[in-house]
């Protein structure tokens, strides 16, 4: 029989929400959920599920709510509140279920704060019932009223609240993880560094599983290496720019940040590597592709190559004590510029080959906010595009890309990056948009 | 860089491809600095899930190339996860000491293809050619 639950979620991307949540819930194999009933607007989200262990499973890695928790009913006030709990159709079952468990209570306050005595407010839960000890350190069952308030003004909160919940916690979201990763915190970053929630937001939508194989092609810093092994995988990086894999030395490198979160057996290696001219087996499956491309903003977009061929006509035949200049533990090869549109290509082609059907794709992209300019997205036959989810700046845009392997069946739309790119985004980014 | 990595890269050079002999690399052992990890967790399930992703035939070959030619010719057959019995377990264990813990802190590879050399330098392999082979 299916149970309703609320789950209590952040207002914060809220246009990635639901994107993390159908992702975790297809990765559990969740199928009851009603996504026509999410708003973006509104931090509650009912739904109904077969029991405790899917409201588990689906809550305890999301990074955009905040806990998922049994529904045991709702009112504009505390006395509504107390009239609607007591009429559910559940109310005794739930009361005669958890009647002798320890527990405690817990207050969830919504763009509000409020003067109530939340003792007097616990005591007019005395219908309840419960036998169980009070244990306000590891209670068995933690009960929660959570108030949604209308906020006085902009930066007034409210006092008095418009509607309340109640509901028994079930799982708490991972939004701890957030604290974690903060890159305030973290030992070796870089200007390039990603910051940590929508970083781990997007390893979730991208359903980086334990046991499994992420790989990032520019993992600068490492900062969605670190998010995919926050969730288990084995994650394997390469930047064509050894400077900043290798960082400040053994004490301050993507291996000291896996040592510092004690999550140093998910992280396999970072390679000095043109993605472009990949040297990772092609019989190697890579269950996610998960990064962040060079916009050239930061990092110039480069891979291996002369950008004046005619220069480099007959260099592999210097040199240098008797050994070939090329050959050498010292030698540095040269690199052009490239597209971030060819790069693009590239990619999607690289995921179609490599992941399994079913694996997932996600990466960064960044757009001017023209109006007069149509942003268009790269396709590939073998790639479904799943999500498009957007973050806005002042003048410009990042857009979170998610696409699902579908196989050589699939036949959908592809566009090549020459017919897409109408300006170049470094160029118009340093002519600040104008 | 891990010995597990050396289970996973190839030449860089696309012309190898279509050549058998592009993977594994070869390891010079004489120019190999190997290091040992002891910090880094054991965890059972985790490596079995990457046991399905390895290529046997070459771990036996890197073994060899870096002077260990004690390994079994087969890839040990373990219980379904969640039922491993203490015999797996040991297994699992040496793998994790071999796979995870052992890595090549500096060092060479070679394509047995086309003889182009990678180094390892500060643990870190350097996969990047010169414009000739780009």
């Amino acid at each position: 029989m299916a149970t309703k639950y609320l789950v209590y979620m952040v207002q914060v991307h809220t246009n990635f929400r639901k994107a993390e949540l159908e992702s975790l819930a297809e990765l559990y194999g969740i199928k009851s959920i009603d996504f026509t009933k999410h708003d973006e607007q509104s931090p509650f989200f009912l739904v109904e599920l077969e029991g405790d262990q899917q409201a588990r499973d689906w809550i305890k890695r999301s990074i955009l709510t905040r806990g998922i928790y049994e529904y045991w009913g709702e009112g504009a006030t505390l006395e509504e509140l107390h009239e609607n709990v007591q009429s559910q159709p559940f109310f005794e079952h739930y009361k005669d279920t958890y009647k002798n468990d320890s527990f405690k209570f817990e207050f969830e306050s919504y763009k509000g704060t409020s003067k109530a005595n939340r003792v007097k407010q616990i005591e007019s839960f005395a219908y309840l019932d419960f036998r169980g000890k009070i244990d306000l350190k590891s209670a068995k069952q933690t009960y929660t009223l959570i108030e949604e308030y209308k906020p006085l003004s902009d930066n007034v909160p409210g006092t008095v609240p418009i509607h309340l919940y109640f509901g028994r916690l079930v799982q708490r979201s991972d939004r701890l993880a957030v604290e974690k990763y903060d890159l305030k915190k973290r030992p070796y970053k870089g200007t390039t560094s990603f910051e940590a929630e929508l970083s781990l937001v997007s390893a979730n939508i991208a359903q980086v599983k334990p046991g499994t194989i992420m790989y990032d092609p520019f993992a600068g810093t490492g900062s969605f290496l670190c998010a995919g092994g926050h969730y288990g995988a084995l994650v394997v990086g390469s930047d064509i720019d050894g400077r900043m894999i290798r960082g400040k030395g053994a004490a301050q490198n993507i291996n000291s940040n896996f040592r510092h979160y004690k999550e140093n057996n998910r992280f396999l290696d970072v390679l000095t590597m043109d993605f472009t001219h990949n040297s990772l087996r092609s019989n190697l499956v890579i269950d996610t592709i998960l990064c962040d491309p060079p916009y050239g903003i930061r990092e110039a977009i480069k891979v291996l190559g002369a950008k004046d061929p005619q220069r480099f006509v007959g260099k592999e035949n210097v040199e240098i004590d008797g050994q070939k200049a090329y050959l050498r533990r010292d030698y540095i090869p040269t690199k052009k510029p490239y597209s971030l549109d060819s790069l693009l290509d590239d990619l999607l082609q690289y995921a179609s080959e490599r992941l399994p059907i079913g694996g997932r794709l996600a990466f960064w992209m960044p757009t001017a906010n023209d109006e007069n300019i149509e942003t268009i997205i790269p396709l590939h036959s073998n790639l479904e595009l799943k999500y498009n989810c957007v973050q806005e700046f002042n003048k410009w845009s990042r857009r979170l890309l998610v696409y699902i392997n579908r196989g050589p069946d699939f036949h959908g739309k592809t566009n090549h990056g020459s017919s897409r790119s109408r300006s170049n985004f470094r160029d118009r980014y340093f002519k600040n948009f104008n | 860089m891990k010995f597990l990595t050396t289970n996973f890269l190839k030449c860089s050079v696309k012309a190898c491809d279509s050549s058998n002999d592009n993977f594994p690399l070869q390891y010079d052992g004489e120019k190999c600095t190997l290091q040992q990890n002891n910090d880094i967790e054991f965890n059972a399930e985790f490596l079995t899930n990457i046991l399905d992703r390895v290529d046997w035939d070459a771990i036996l070959t890197v073994a060899a190339n870096l002077g260990n030619d004690s390994l079994p010719r087969e890839k040990p057959v373990l219980g379904t996860s969640g039922d491993l019995s203490e015999d797996d377990l040991a297994v699992l264990r040496d793998l994790h000491t071999l796979l995870i813990c052992t890595s090549i802190v500096e060092g060479q590879m070679q394509c047995k293809n086309c003889g182009h050399i990678y180094y390892i330098k500060n643990g870190i392999p350097n996969l990047l050619l010169p414009p000739h082979l780009a």
